[in-house]
This record gives structure tokens, sequence and C-alpha cells, in this order.
């Protein structure tokens, strides 16, 4: 294999046809046995939506999905939130890449990125409210938030040095910092992980949501800046 | 049905992830293949009659999130990859 400099982008090398063709067969092989496999599951299986249905009215929420996510399978989200914050303290450690270069935005981005910004942010808070009873919940409202932070920060707007420091870490962190205290509040006050009291699950799942939906919209914007954030606080 | 198109995303994914040395078109084949593993979750959440199994739902959602962030991580190590030794695919032979 040849070991000279190329470009990024057109530095891409195939596998010899001959080996592509057994490659490809392979491929094929393992295609036919997932769709044998999924061909012969029963074509109907009621999977856990009874056991589910049962427990919705235990859950403080009704949507079952947000139910499953944030009350059922709590543990999930809990670590969820903290892979979340891993891979954006691995992309941290990388630190910044040096050719990111900033382009003023032209007038129409400008323009686009302050009239969306306002709606994304209020289309991921009705997300999060409307997440307790209908498709929706934190996930979707802190992509959408992310997707604002990302308009944002293309169109040439940074935050100020001052709010980097230790707000930006504090809103990463809440996320997961709720989770963990009220798995611990839970795990002294009712002997299980995320069991929610019945009567208080609804607010406390609309807590957790929030706190959830802020560290994800940012740390999602943060991914997109990569290391170049890390790199302000150092200096 | 939408099983079946999962199955072929994820065979397509797979077979782009080992012919492209490239290790950008390796991350997008990557994600490919997540995206065909979602599409047979959800396709399987339907045999449940009226009402989706929303377990499936909620599993693919937690997917989506992760995998956003890991292709993220991926895509840095790339372009650290790339400043350092100035190409992105990675040698077979291990004296690099």
């Amino acid at each position: 294999m040849s070991d000279k400099p190329t470009q990024l982008i057109t530095d891409d090398q195939q596998a010899a046809p001959a080996l592509r063709l057994v490659i490809l067969l392979l491929v094929s092989t393992v295609a036919a046995g997932l769709v044998y496999v999924l061909w012969s599951f029963p074509a109907s299986a009621p999977g856990l939506t009874h056991t589910v249905a049962t427990q919705m009215s235990q859950s403080g929420v009704s949507h079952p999905v947000t139910a499953v996510l944030l009350n059922f399978r709590g543990y999930d989200t809990l670590l969820e939130m903290v892979v979340l914050l891993m891979a954006l303290l691995g992309v941290w450690t990388l630190g910044g890449t040096a050719d990111y270069h900033d382009h003023a935005p032209g007038p129409v981005l400008d323009t686009l990125a302050r009239l969306l910004a306002p709606v994304l942010i209020l289309v991921a808070a009705y997300l999060l409210w409307v997440g307790a009873h209908a498709p929706g919940g934190a996930f979707q409202a802190g992509s959408v938030l992310g997707a604002a932070g990302v308009l944002l920060l293309l169109a040439g707007w940074r935050p100020h040095v001052t709010l980097i420091a230790l707000p930006l870490r504090l809103l990463l962190i809440i996320g997961p910092a709720a989770f963990v205290a009220m798995a611990l509040v839970t795990l002294i006050s009712e002997g299980r992980l995320l069991a929610y009291p019945v009567a208080q699950a609804g607010t406390l799942i609309l807590i957790l949501e929030t706190a959830a939906t802020l560290s994800i919209g940012v740390t999602l914007a943060a991914l997109f800046l990569g290391g170049e954030l890390s790199d302000t606080q150092s200096k | 049905m939408f099983a079946l198109v999962g199955a072929g995303l994820f065979a397509l994914g797979l077979y782009a992830l080992i012919i492209h040395a490239h290790l950008l078109r390796k991350i997008l084949a990557f994600n490919v293949m997540g995206s065909g593993v979602f599409m047979i979750l959800v396709a399987l959440a339907k045999r449940s009659g009226d009402v989706v199994d929303p377990v499936p739902h909620a599993m693919v959602i937690t997917g989506i999130v992760v995998a956003v962030s890991a292709t993220a991580l991926a895509l840095t190590l790339m372009l650290k990859l790339n400043a350092a030794s100035g190409h992105a695919r990675l040698n077979d032979d291990s004296q690099d």
C-alpha cells in the first residue's frame, strides 16, 4: 500500500475486483441469512406491548414510548446521557482541528439563522412538553435544540468566552447530574433505582426531561464544534 | 417488508464498509448499517397488532442519538489522523 500523502477527499482505494466479488458473495450470504431469519419470524408477536399497557397508569405519562424511555427503562436513558458526555469528552481530548476556518456568513444564512433559531427553540420546548402524551420527548427536543445551535454556529455565532468556561459545562452536566441525583433519591426513598412515586411521576419525568433536553442540545452543538471549545478554554 | 429493506441497507453498508479504504466512506457505511438495524427494529415493532410495541421504538430513539455522537467522535478521530499522517485510511502494515 503506497504511503504518499494525499488529499482528504480523493484518497480512496477500493479492493481489487476479484476480491470485491468474493466480498460481494460473502455479504450476499449474510444478507440472505438475515432475510431468512426475518422471514421466519412469526407474523404477529405481542412483544412487550401488553406489559407496557398494563403498567401505563403507573408511569405518570400517557405516551408509551416516553413511559418506556423515562420510567420503565430510565436506566438506559441515564447511561445514554453518560455516553453522550463521554463522546464529547473524547472529542475534546483530541483537541481542536487546525484547519477549521470561519467564513463570514452570507446574508441569506445570517437572516435564516436569526429567523429560525427562536422558532427551533420554541419547537424544542413544545416537543418536550408534548412528549408526555404524544410522540415527542427529551431526545427529539434535544436534537431540535442541537440543530438550532448548529445553525447559529454555522452563521458565525460563537458563545462568549465567559459563557464557555463554567455555564457551558454546567449545561452539559445538568442532564446526567439530574438523572444520577434522581436515581440516588429514588434508590433511598423507594428502594429501587429510578422507581418514581406514582403520584409525582409525571412531574419528576418532566423535570428530568427538561434537564436532559438542555444537555442533549448543548452536547450535540458542542460536538459539531469539535475541539474548538476546549481550546478556547485553555487559552 | 420494511424489515427486508432494513436487511438490504445493512448488507449494503457492510459491503461498502469492507471494500472502501477511506475512513469517511467507512464511517458513512457504518451509519447506513445502523440505519438498517433501526429500520428492522421499527418494522418488527409493528408485529404486535394495532398498538405498536413501544420498547423497540424507545431503543431506536436511544440508538439514533448514540449513533450521532459516535459518528462525531469518529469524524474527529479521522480529521486528527489526517492531520497527523496526511491520509485518511488505516494502514495494513503495523509499522506506521
